[in-house]
Formats: C-alpha cells, sequence, structure tokens
C-alpha cells in the first residue's frame, strides 16, 4: 500500500494543498489570502511539474493496476502542470480587476487538475470516470462563478447537463464494455477485445468515445464548447482551452491504446471521423464569429480535430504527434489568451474582434507577437503550429489514411483564413478607438515569450520531440 | 586555365552589370571586354596546345564543383575538354571579344536612348553573361549542365533582342523567340529524360559508353514503341532544331534581328545558333546509333538550307538577308553533322563564325554610318564613303560565297573560308546520300547564296546613291573599335579554311588524331607524308589507306564518335570532279545573275518580281510561315487562353472560389450559427444525433464480422 | 421459474417502467414520485443479490432524503413545464425516429450478446473474500483496501460538489445588519457614551 501510495504522491500532495489551502482560508482571510494561495498554487504546480519531470523513466502501476505511471502519463501531466500554473497566473490580474478572486478558485483548480492528472494515469474505467468527474465538477463549478453575470452562470449550467450527458453516455459504453470483458481493468479488456470484437463491446467503444469526444469538444460533441468559452470569465475560459484539453486527449489516448490496443482498426474509423467533423466545423463556423472567445472556442475545436487525427493513426507515430501537437497547441492558445485577458477599452474589457482594428498603429509588439501567434495557430510555416500539423498529417499518411490528412489539408486552408482576417484587421483595418495601453507584465511576457518560442521551437522544437516520442512508445506496445 | 576561360566573363558581367555605379561607364565596359579578351586568349592557349593523344579516352575534365546529387542523379559541374570544347571556346570567346569591341562604337549614342540614360554597362554586362552561359554550355560535361547553358543563352538572347524596350517590335521579337525556343526545349527535356531514364546517368563519359545498348532497347513513347536511340536522338534534334533555327522552328531567327547589331553577330550568327549544330555533334556517340534520326536531321538541314536561300533572295533589310543566310548556313551544318561528318559540321561551324560575324558587323558598320537606316533599297554608292567596311563586307561575302580555286590542293584547297568548308560539306553530301536531294538541295542553296550575297553588295555598295539624301552625305567610316574587329575577322574569313581544313577534313587520320578518338594517338601518322603531297588522287589514296585501317572506335573516346561502318570522310575525298565543281558553278552563276541584275540592268529585278508575282510574295513573305503559325498556333492559343482566363479562370475558378468562399462557406456558417442556438435540448440532440451516426455506422462498416 | 427470478423480474420490470414514467410523466411531481418508485424497486433487486446494506442506503439517503428534497425543489420552483414540454414536442418525431434507430441497434448488440473468453462472474468480485462477512464489512474491505484510490476521489469529487454549492451560493450581504455577538459583549461601556454640553444657538 504504501508502494502505491507514494507513485500517487504527487496527487495527494496537491489533494492536500488544496484542503489546506481551503480551511485556512476559510478560517482566516478569506478572499484576502486568494492571492497568494494562487501564487502558492502555480509555485506548486511549476514545482510538481519539475518533480515529475526528472522522477524518472520506470513505468509503475498502483493499486492492481488501477493507477500508471509512465512516460505517457508524465507527459502529460507536466504539460497540464505547467499550463495550468501558467493560466492561473494570467487570470490574476483580470480577476483582481474585476472583483472575481475568489480564494476557492486556486483551490477548485487544484482539485480540477488532480482530476486531471488522475484520467492520464487511469488504468481502470472506474479511475477513469472519477478523474473525469472530479475534473468536471471542478470546471462546471468555476465556469459560473461569476455569479452574478447572466451568461456565466449560463455557461456553468449548459457545461453541467450537458457534461452530465456525456458522463451518461461514457457510463453507458463502461458498462456494456464491463459486460463483455468481466472487467474494469484496461489490462484485463485488453486481453478480452481481440480480433473480430462482439457489436455490444464496439457500441460501449462508440460510446465511451462519444463521452470522451465530447471532453475533447470534438464535433458533434462540441456545442457546450462556444457558449461556455464565451460565457465563462476570461482567465477560466484560457483554463477551458489549456490544461483539460491535453487531459481529456491524454485519456482519450489510453482508453483507445491501453484498453483497446488490440482493436485498433474499429475505432480507428470513429476517431478519424471526429477528426473530420471537428476539423471543418471548426474552421467553417468560425468564420462568422465577432467574439474573439467564441473564435478561439472554434479555433480549439479545430485544434482538437487535427488531434485527433494524429491519435486516428493508432500508431506510435500519431500519439507522438498527438502530444507534440498538444504541447504546441496549449503553448499558443495560452500566449492567444494572454493577449485576450488584457484587451481593455477605457477600463472595461472587450472581447470584439473589432477591437483589434489597426492594432499594429498602437500596439506594434503586441501586433507582431499576435500575428506570429496567430499564423502558428493556422499553421502557416515556419511558425511551430505548422510543424505540429506536420506531424499529425506526417502520421495520418503513414498509417494509411490518406484521405484524412488531404480533409486535413483542406480544412487547414479554410482556417487559416479566420486566422488571417485578424491579422488583416491588426494591420489593414479600420482606425478605431484603440485598445488601453497597459498591460501587465506576466502577460506581456507569456505573450512575447509564447509568440517567441513559436519561432525558435522550430530549430528542435525545445527537444519535446524526443520525450513525446518516448512517452508514445509507453503506449502503444 | 579552363576555369579562367569559363568564369572570366561572368566576373566581367558582374563588375560591370552590378559595379559601373560605383567605377564609372566606362571602366565598366572596359573591365567586361577585358576579361573576355583575357578569356579570348587562353581560349587560344588551349586550342592550340589542346594535344587529344595526351589524355586518356581523348578529353578531360577540370570538376569544379559537386552539384546536384539526388537518389542515383548525381552530376558535377565540371569542365570537358575535348577537341569539340576546344573549338566552340575559340569561336565563342573570339567573336564574344572582338563584338564587346565593336559595340564601343556601334552603342555610342544609340538614338534608342535618351541623354543620360545609363544603357552601355547593362548591354556590355548581357553580352559577357551570354558568353558566360555559352561556355557553360559548350563546356559541359554533362546534359544537366548543358541544358542549364541552354536556358542561360536563352535568357540572354531574350535580353539582348529585346534589348531596344522602348520598341514595341523587339519586346515582341524577344518573346517569339523565347517560346518558339521553348518547344525545342521541351523536345531537348524529354531528350535528357529519356536518357537519364535510360542510361540512369546524365554524364557523357558514362552515357557514351551505353550508346551502343541503346540501339537496341525500345521504349514506348506516345502510344507505340520507338528504336531508343532513334527516339532520343530525335528528341534532342527537337531541342537543336529551336536553338539553331531549322525549319519549322525557324521563324523567330529573322525577327531577332530587332536586336542590336553586335548582338545579332555574336549571338544569332557565331556562337548560339550553332549550339543546336553542336550538340548534335557532342551526341555524336547517340547519332551513329541512330540512322533513322540522321537521315530526318539531313533532310531537314538541306530543307532549311535551301527554304532559308531563298527566302534570302527577295529580302530588302540587310540584316534580314544575312539572318537568312544565317539560317540557311546552319542547315549546311546540320546536313554535315547528319551524315555522320560531324568534324565537318564543326569546320563550317568554325569558318562561318568568322565571315558570318564579320558579315553582321560589316552591316552593322554600313548601318552606323547610315544612321540606323536597314533598308537596302535605301543604300547604294556607299563604296567610297565607307571603304574600310567595303573591303571587309566583301571579304565577307567572297567568303560565304564560296570563292576559291577548285580542284588545287597543296595541302589543302586553295580558297576563302566559306569554300573550304562549303565544299567539304557538298562533297559529303554527294557521298552520303548518293548524289541525292541534300546534294542538289545545298548546290542550289549556294547558287542563293551567292546571288542574294553578291545582291546585298551590290545594293549596298553600288550604283546610285538612294533614299535620303542627307543621309548619304552625312554617311561616315566607322571609329577604329568597329573597323579593327572586322579586321580580325577578315583574316579568319580568309585563312580559316585552309588553315584548319587537316584537322577538321583533312583525312580520316588526322580528323582521329586531333579529336582523340583512339587511344595513344600514334594511330596514321605514317601518312603525314602523303598526306602534303598536293594532288588530289594522292589525298584520294590517302584516305583510301585511310580508312583501312581504322581501328574501331571505342564508345565514349575523344571529341566525336565515328561509328566502324562510317566511312564518310573517305567517300567525301572520292566523289567526282563535276562534284567537286559544282558549288563553285553555283557561285558563278549566282554571281553572274545578281551582277546582271543590279549592275548591268537594275530595271530587271522590278520585271522579274512583276513576271513572276505569286512566287515573289511567296518568298518575300518568308513562305507564308508567320501567317500559318499566327493561324494555326497563335490565333489558337490566344483563343484558348481568352476562353482560359474569361471562362476558365475568372468565370470557374474566380466564381468557384468565390462562390465557395462568399456563398457556401458563410452559408455553412450561418447553419452552424443557427445550430448554435443556445438552447440546452438543441445542443443535446446533435450529442445524441452524432452519437447515432456512429453506432449506426459501426453497425453498417464496423461489425467486422 | 422460482420464486427469486420472478420476484427479479417483477422488480426490474418495475424500474423500467418506472423510469419511463420519470421522463414522461406531465406533473413534475408525479415525476419524482415515480423516481422513488424507482429507487424502491432497484433497493429490491439489491437484495435480491444479497446487498442488503446497499439496498438500505437506497431507501435511507436516496429516497429519504434526496428524492424528497428534489419534491420540495420541484415545488418550489416556478417553472412552467408544460411550456417547456411544447416547446420539446416540436422535435418528438424526429427524437422519436433517432431513438427508435438507437434502441434497434442496441437490440441488435443484445441480441448477439457475448462475452469475452472465460468471462462467467465479475472477476474482481469473484476475488473478494466474503465468507462469513457482513455487508458492511465486506464493503469495507473493499472500499478501504482495493479500492482505496476510488474512494478517496470520490471523497474529493465531494468536496468540490461541496465547494462549489457554497460558493455559487453563500451570499454575504453587505447591506443589512447582523448581529455581532463577540462586539457587543466586548464592548467597553465606558467608551459607549459620550455626553456633550451642547451650547445654545451653536449645535455641535
Amino acid at each position: 500500500m504504501s508502494a502505491d501510495l507514494n507513485i500517487i504522491l504527487p496527487e495527494i500532495l496537491l489533494s492536500l494543498f488544496a484542503m489546506g489551502a481551503l480551511l485556512g482560508a476559510v478560517y482566516t482571510g478569506k478572499d484576502k489570502l486568494a492571492l497568494p494561495i494562487l501564487w502558492a498554487t502555480a509555485g506548486l504546480f511549476v514545482a510538481m511539474a519539475f518533480w515529475i519531470g526528472v522522477s524518472g523513466d520506470t513505468d509503475r502501476m498502483a493499486f492492481g493496476g488501477m493507477f500508471t505511471d509512465d512516460a505517457f502519463s508524465r507527459f502529460a501531466k507536466v504539460t497540464i502542470l505547467l499550463s495550468a500554473a501558467a493560466v492561473l497566473l494570467l487570470g490574476q490580474d483580470y480577476m483582481t480587476r474585476n472583483d472575481m478572486l475568489k480564494f476557492e478558485y486556486p483551490v477548485l483548480v487544484t482539485l480540477a487538475v488532480v482530476g486531471m492528472m488522475t484520467m492520464v494515469s487511469a488504468g481502470d474505467l472506474m479511475v477513469l470516470y472519477m478523474g473525469l468527474e472530479l475534473q468536471s465538477l471542478a470546471l462546471y463549478v468555476v465556469a459560473s462563478m461569476r455569479r452574478d453575470n447572466l451568461r456565466s452562470t449560463e455557461a456553468g449550467l449548459k457545461y453541467f447537463v450537458l457534461g452530465a450527458l456525456s458522463s451518461g453516455l461514457l457510463l453507458y459504453g463502461a458498462s456494456l464494455t464491463y459486460g463483455y470483458a468481466g472487467t474494469t481493468n484496461f489490462a484485463g479488456i485488453i486481453a478480452a477485445a481481440e480480433g473480430d470484437i462482439s457489436l455490444g463491446l464496439l457500441f460501449g467503444l462508440v460510446f465511451m468515445a462519444s463521452g470522451l469526444a465530447f471532453k475533447v469538444s470534438a464535433a458533434p460533441f462540441h456545442m457546450w464548447t462556444p457558449d461556455v468559452y464565451e460565457g465563462s470569465p476570461t482567465p477560466v475560459t484560457a483554463f477551458f482551452a489549456t490544461a483539460p484539453k491535453v487531459a481529456a486527449m491524454g485519456l482519450f489516448a489510453r482508453v483507445v491504446h491501453d484498453a483497446f490496443g488490440g482493436v485498433v482498426a474499429d475505432w480507428q474509423q470513429i476517431i478519424a471521423l471526429l477528426a473530420v467533423a471537428s476539423m471543418f466545423l471548426g474552421a467553417i463556423a468560425a468564420i462568422g464569429q465577432t467574439d474573439i472567445k467564441r473564435l478561439m472556442a472554434y479555433s480549439s475545436i479545430a485544434h482538437m480535430g487535427f488531434a485527433l487525427m494524429g491519435l486516428a493513426a493508432g500508431t506510435a507515430a500519431g500519439v507522438q504527434g498527438m502530444l507534440i501537437y498538444m504541447a504546441i497547441y496549449v503553448t499558443m492558445n495560452i500566449g492567444t489568451f494572454a493577449f485576450i485577458l488584457s484587451m481593455r477599452r477605457d477600463g472595461r474589457d472587450v472581447t470584439d474582434i473589432a477591437a483589434l482594428n489597426m492594432l499594429s498603429k498602437s500596439h506594434p509588439t503586441h501586433a507582431l507577437a499576435l500575428l506570429v501567434l496567430l499564423f502558428s495557430l493556422a499553421g502557416i510555416p515556419p511558425m511551430l503550429g505548422f510543424f505540429g500539423k506536420l506531424y499529425v498529417l506526417q502520421a495520418a499518411v503513414d498509417a494509411g489514411l490518406f484521405w484524412l490528412a488531404v480533409l486535413g489539408v483542406v480544412a487547414s486552408v479554410i482556417g487559416a483564413f479566420y486566422y488571417l482576417r485578424l491579422v488583416y484587421f491588426m494591420y489593414f483595418g479600420t482606425e478605431g478607438e484603440p485598445l488601453d495601453q497597459a498591460m501587465p507584465a506576466i502577460q506581456w511576457v507569456a505573450m512575447v515569450g509564447c509568440a517567441a518560442i513559436m519561432v525558435l521551437g522550430i530549430v528542435n522544437l525545445f527537444g519535446i520531440e524526443g520525450l513525446a516520442a518516448a512517452a508514445a512508445e509507453t503506449l502503444v506496445r | 586555365m579552363e576555369t579562367i576561360i569559363l568564369f572570366a566573363p561572368l566576373v566581367g558581367a558582374l563588375i560591370c552589370g552590378f559595379g559601373y555605379k560605383w567605377i564609372g561607364e566606362t571602366l565598366a565596359m572596359w573591365v567586361a571586354t577585358g576579361f573576355l579578351f583575357l578569356a579570348a586568349i587562353l581560349s587560344w592557349v588551349v586550342f592550340v596546345t589542346f594535344d587529344a593523344s595526351a589524355h586518356d579516352g581523348g578529353f578531360y575534365t577540370v570538376t569544379i564543383l559537386r552539384w546536384i546529387e539526388s537518389g542515383s542523379l548525381a552530376t558535377d559541374w565540371a569542365i570537358r575538354m575535348d577537341a569539340l570544347t576546344a573549338t566552340m571556346l575559340i569561336v565563342v570567346t573570339t567573336v564574344s571579344a572582338l563584338v564587346h569591341l565593336y559595340s564601343f562604337g556601334y552603342m555610342d549614342h544609340d538614338p534608342q536612348w535618351r541623354d543620360g540614360e545609363s544603357y552601355k554597362p547593362r548591354f556590355f554586362a548581357y553580352l559577357s553573361f551570354f558568353t558566360f552561359a555559352m561556355l557553360m554550355l559548350v563546356t559541359a560535361d554533362n546534359l544537366i549542365q548543358m541544358f542549364f547553358g541552354w536556358e542561360g543563352v536563352g535568357v540572354a538572347s531574350y535580353l539582348l533582342i529585346g534589348f531596344y524596350w522602348r520598341k514595341p517590335s523587339a519586346s515582341a521579337a524577344a518573346m517569339k523567340a523565347f517560346v518558339v525556343n521553348r518547344v525545342g526545349d521541351f523536345g531537348f527535356a524529354l531528350g535528357i529524360f529519356g536518357i537519364f531514364l535510360l542510361t540512369d546517368s546524365v554524364e557523357f563519359a558514362v552515357i557514351f559508353e551505353k550508346m551502343p545498348e541503346l540501339a537496341d532497347t525500345t521504349v514506348r513513347f506516345l502510344w507505340s514503341d520507338w528504336n531508343a536511340a532513334n527516339l532520343i536522338a530525335f528528341l534532342l534534334f527537337i531541342g537543336a532544331m529551336g536553338k539553331s533555327a531549322q525549319l519549322l522552328l525557324h521563324t523567330w531567327l529573322p525577327d531577332a534581328m530587332e536586336g542590336p547589331t553586335p548582338v545579332s553577330a555574336l549571338i544569332h550568327a557565331a556562337t548560339m545558333v550553332t549550339a543546336g549544330v553542336f550538340l548534335v555533334c557532342r551526341m555524336s556517340p547517340l547519332m551513329e546509333f541512330a540512322p533513322q534520326a540522321m537521315e530526318f536531321v539531313v533532310f531537314l538541314g538541306a530543307t532549311t538550307a535551301f527554304f532559308a536561300a531563298t527566302v534570302g533572295l527577295v529580302q530588302n533589310d540587310i540584316k534580314r538577308v544575312i539572318a537568312y543566310s544565317t539560317c540557311s548556313q546552319l542547315g549546311y551544318m546540320f546536313v554535315a553533322a547528319g551524315l555522320g561528318v560531324y568534324s565537318v559540321a564543326m569546320f563550317h561551324l568554325l569558318t562561318h563564325a568568322f565571315f558570318k560575324a564579320m558579315l553582321f558587323l560589316g552591316a552593322g558598320s554600313v548601318i552606323h554610318a547610315m544612321h540606323h537606316e536597314q533598308d537596302m533599297r535605301n543604300y547604294g554608292g556607299l563604296r567610297k564613303k565607307i571603304p574600310l567596311t567595303f573591303w571587309a563586307m566583301m571579304i565577307g561575302t567572297l567568303a560565304i560565297t564560296g570563292v576559291g580555286i577548285p580542284l588545287l590542293y597543296v595541302g589543302f584547297p586553295v580558297g576563302f573560308a566559306g569554300f573550304v568548308s562549303k565544299d567539304a560539306i557538298i562533297e559529303s553530301a554527294y557521298a552520303g546520300t548518293a548524289g541525292g536531294y541534300a546534294f542538289w538541295m545545298l548546290v542550289v542553296a549556294a547558287l542563293f547564296t551567292s546571288f542574294y550575297s553578291w545582291r546585298l553588295m551590290f545594293m549596298t555598295f553600288y550604283g546610285t546613291p538612294r533614299g535620303d539624301k542627307h543621309t548619304h552625305e552625312h554617311a561616315h567610316e566607322s571609329p577604329l573599335v568597329m573597323t579593327a574587329p572586322l579586321g580580325i575577322l577578315a583574316i579568319g574569313a580568309v585563312f580559316a579554311g585552309m588553315v584548319f581544313y587537316g584537322p577538321y577534313f583533312g583525312s580520316q587520320a588526322k580528323v582521329d588524331k586531333f579529336f582523340g578518338t583512339h587511344e595513344g594517338g600514334a594511330h596514321g601518322e605514317h601518312h603525314a607524308a602523303t598526306n602534303v603531297i598536293p594532288l588530289i588522287a594522292q589525298a584520294h589514296a590517302a584516305g583510301d589507306k585511310d580508312h583501312a585501317e581504322r581501328a574501331p572506335q571505342k564508345a565514349g573516346h575523344g571529341g566525336i564518335y565515328i561509328g566502324d561502318d562510317n566511312t564518310m570522310i573517305h567517300d567525301a575525298h572520292v566523289v567526282p570532279k563535276w562534284v567537286k565543281v559544282s558549288p563553285f558553278i553555283a557561285m558563278l552563276l549566282g554571281f553572274a545573275a545578281a551582277w546582271v541584275g543590279y549592275i548591268k540592268r537594275p530595271e530587271w529585278p522590278k520585271a522579274w518580281a512583276e513576271a513572276a508575282q505569286p512566287l515573289y510574295l511567296f518568298l518575300l513573305n518568308k513562305w507564308y510561315f508567320d501567317e500559318l503559325y499566327d493561324a494555326a498556333f497563335v490565333k489558337p492559343a490566344q483563343a484558348i487562353g481568352r476562353f482560359l482566363w474569361k471562362k476558365g479562370d475568372e468565370a470557374t475558378i474566380d466564381g468557384g472560389i468565390n462562390g465557395l468562399a462568399m456563398g457556401i462557406i458563410p452559408f455553412i456558417t450561418r447553419l452552424a450559427g443557427r445550430a448554435q442556438s443556445g438552447y440546452l435540448f438543441h445542443y443535446a440532440f446533435a450529442m445524441v444525433i452524432g452519437i447515432v451516426v456512429l453506432v449506426t455506422y459501426m453497425t453498417i462498416a464496423g461489425g467486422a464480422k | 421459474m422460482s420464486i427469486a427470478e420472478i420476484t427479479f423480474y417483477l422488480f426490474a420490470i418495475t424500474t423500467v417502467t418506472a423510469g419511463l414514467f420519470v421522463v414522461v410523466a406531465r406533473n413534475p411531481v408525479h415525476s419524482v414520485l415515480w423516481l422513488i418508485l424507482t429507487f424502491l424497486s432497484t433497493a429490491g433487486l439489491f437484495v435480491l443479490v444479497g446487498a442488503e446494506f446497499v439496498a438500505m442506503l437506497l431507501v435511507i439517503v436516496y429516497v429519504g432524503a434526496v428524492a424528497v428534497l428534489f419534491l420540495f425543489v420541484v415545488m418550489m420552483l416556478d417553472i412552467d413545464f408544460a411550456a417547456l414540454k411544447a416547446e420539446m414536442a416540436k422535435y418528438v418525431p424526429l427524437a422519436g425516429l433517432i431513438g427508435v434507430v438507437l434502441l434497434m441497434q442496441l437490440a441488435l448488440a443484445f441480441g448477439v450478446w457475448e462475452t469475452a473468453d472465460g468471462v462467467s462472474t465479475a472477476a474482481n468480485l469473484g476475488a473478494i473474500e466474503r465468507g462469513e462477512m457482513e455487508n458492511t464489512a465486506a464493503l469495507g474491505m473493499i472500499l478501504y483496501d482495493q479500492y482505496f484510490l476510488l474512494f478517496q476521489l470520490s471523497g474529493l469529487i465531494l468536496l468540490v460538489a461541496m465547494i462549489g454549492a457554497i460558493l455559487l451560493t453563500l451570499r454575504h450581504r453587505q447591506d443589512i445588519k447582523r448581529q455581532n455577538v463577540l462586539a457587543q459583549m466586548y464592548r467597553d461601556p465606558a467608551k459607549t457614551m459620550e455626553i456633550k454640553d451642547v451650547k445654545p444657538g451653536q449645535g455641535l
């Protein structure tokens, strides 16, 4: 037992921290302590990320295979922790300004992160569900955290109800799987699900994939995304767009490879369909948007489509591509949201795309950094985003999914339009009332830093290529 | 040294073209010219000291850099030095150097340019760049490099023809030259691809050795089976046709006369247009195994020689006359090459370069003197005004018409350059076709050549001044920088034939020795004594013996390849006497006709023209080739282009893209927006539909039972 | 058919039917009542498999607490369910069709249902050595040993739910007066009153 606890030590520490912070804040300063707790949380995340990152390269199982600690989970956890820390710090200024910074926020985020870490380490359908619910529940709450704001509460409620539906689908799929395999353990399922599988198990697979697709906001299970992104407070939106996506993708990869690795051909088709639908929906529906947060929602739907394409390849290269893609995606989104968080005019937050008009005049540096980020999001070489796409396309082609790759390219061309439209507004738009000058240092650093990464990363992707390959290797055997 | 020759023009071009703002116009021009003279002198050194027998295989290679490596395609950028390259080196660099010098005078105060405009350094830079490209072409040791040179000269030609860009006709001519050459280049490129496909290499040294195998290979191309050697030889020849303005692809050459006259002399007389001949000679190891393709070359060459000569008869623009003359002479060269006497083709190429460049430069001098008047009908009586030019032109005319002493042999025939080389071709034609089509075409062409050349002389320098009086009064001799090149070229026009007779046509043994076709080069030395005996009969005997003892040549050896059963050089020496005299007689006839028509009875030509009006118009309009092409290709192409532009591009593609971008995508966007209604049960509904679709799909497709 | 089986089918059919009526009942209060019936019959099913403790938990917690809470909420909420349903009714035909399609396919799957080789009983459950142990003890053995992780995670989920509930609903209204007991107790009487000498015609 103590060995098992040792393996989940990071999760335990985070949970203890969350409970301690909760108790401490409730009995002392309450919201006055929010800022220190937030900083401490971010610091703890970074420390944990570092710890997990250097904690060796052994594959370990805990609790009879319910919890896996391998290179894959470590890669995902480090990404989750770092992005969560970054987003926490980014939003801090915004929340203070809008008087939203409650001490529960960092606590809930911490618990959500624990859920995410459990998700990517799941080795059992039940653990999977527990992690998922822990994460989701925390997210439902933070989405509606601005409880006096109609949109925020609406966002939270929608997310909650649809999330419940998706949980239902997931559970139904899990029960079908259990009914077939007689076990909820991934190791047991993969032993049972081989060769020609029965229709029942196939349906279980479909239902579970649907439930997971909801979490990664893949079409047609994406409907909540735009509304929730728009309605939630912007820092929360930034959070939604980053860490949970990585966790859900990691979980998705885990389920299809760890539990259904024997029937790749069966789930490949499902995921490919989801990928195509997401890429095209994300690309096309984004065009008409006028709110940048909504736009980012569709953008993330399209990006999830690409990440799913890597998964659909069903190979180690595909998982590697997916991981690299997610890492790049998270970085791009942190940079972009850093800017969105700073969008203010006359002291009021704006999220209207029109506010970008002639940004190049009023904020040349911001415009340039945003240009780089948008180019990267659009996948224009030589930005890093292009290489992310290249990886997954390569994996899809190598796996024989040529049609998928072609559709992916078409979708990315369509998708490039709305990113370039933003660039157009920034550089050639009509003169309008400029945005406020001030931008908090953290946001500035994050935005410029991410933009710089997009350019500098092309040298060797900062070495994540090898890590992702190792991670993929442990998952796809 | 070879490297210096190759790069000197490039350095000159770069300094002159980019540096003239800093170093001044005059200095820039002198730099370019100086570099070319350096190249020319070194070329002569290389040519004179070149000894094929000293090198293994009769050639040596100077590697400049590793160039392309892609799969099995690996080529160097290297210089292949053999007799063929050496010949081309002196031709190119000498003429180019002289043209540079000449341009100082000719391009001075060009009326095409406004005061203060800087055009001369640009002109010199183009000329030098052209020279570099041409050298790259002739020194190539592989087909890719050759192709680059080939296209390089194409670009330079385009730039130079269109140098007077204020003249719409010059721009149009430049474009025409470029487009027509694309047709040829397409064939050339296909030929290269074919060679690479079949031999897996583009390096001459490698592919030449594989040529004999090619003759037994069949390839499938355009729905039918072909003999590989014939097909590739034919494709390469299409390239040569374009560059050398042979019939069907010749229409650009006369129009190219829109360029400045030095350009015509350099590019469209001496060097670039001979690249096709050079290509055929260079590919002699292939040509020897492609008899059908060779027959076609002979036929087309002979026809071109005849056709161009007929058109030349009635042209009035002094440069166009010479242009058609060039076209015709190139036909001669192709006949020689097609018959398998590559050395003779190169021989004529060499002599032709001298006298034709001189004719052009002379014509340029006349034009310069007459203030850029080019119509011969406005000339007349210029002999006294510009005596130096007159004499130069006279020598050139004597050379091109083939004046010499027939049947006299003092180790070499005695006569002007054209006499020696042209007679060699005509004799070969007789021997090669047993007095057939090619022979008669060439003899008739010789007659016409004589006529139009003398016509040019008589109309320009004799008779009474016609045209604008003022212009005639102010006609003046050109400056020294223009007459000096004429003098040098005149020397070549007089002596080149006699001096180079030996190595190019003297006897099989001498040719073999010069081109290094056999290992060691000792072969045939014992004939040296017999060959100097000044009697034709003995020359025959020499030729006779010569071939009997000729050892089979290894493929890939030497500058040219002469097949085992190719006895052309020998055969050409033993033709009947009347054959040998025939071109001379043709020349005399032509001269007489011209003399009668333009000195004795100046009113006759008009009467002739009226008597045979349709024929006259037919010739004057160049056999209506331009009109035919206009109707057959240009108009339809324009129609197709307009159709594709208006209907294809604007309506379909633009319309389609716009329709997609402005119509369908926003429609889908709106649709997606409407689905995003904000109602929870809509969202849930979408999810349920999604899962039903997936489940249904799995039931139908995925239930892989 | 044994008594146990008859009882099983009785409870099972009741559960499914009641569940159906939860959804289709027009009156929300009726829905909650149907829900209670569902819980009860489910509890019956648990008893049949020998899980008495879980069955009782279901009755006490779900029927006794959750369902009653639901009932109160539904009665207090002023929602026009009829209008909502009318809005949804537009989609009923399509939804019905899709539902039928899904149902048919699921039927297809269950029709050819098969399990993996060697699966007869739930593999994990077989590992529990129940012996003479009571229900509660057996559950405890599983929860605190084999399913320790899951149990703790459930705890965290509940914690999040609690935090969320408080965060989203608890309000500290600033505009009302509250009684602060400590402040009252520690008040110094000496400082509570001050006597001012007001001079006539001047005011304070």
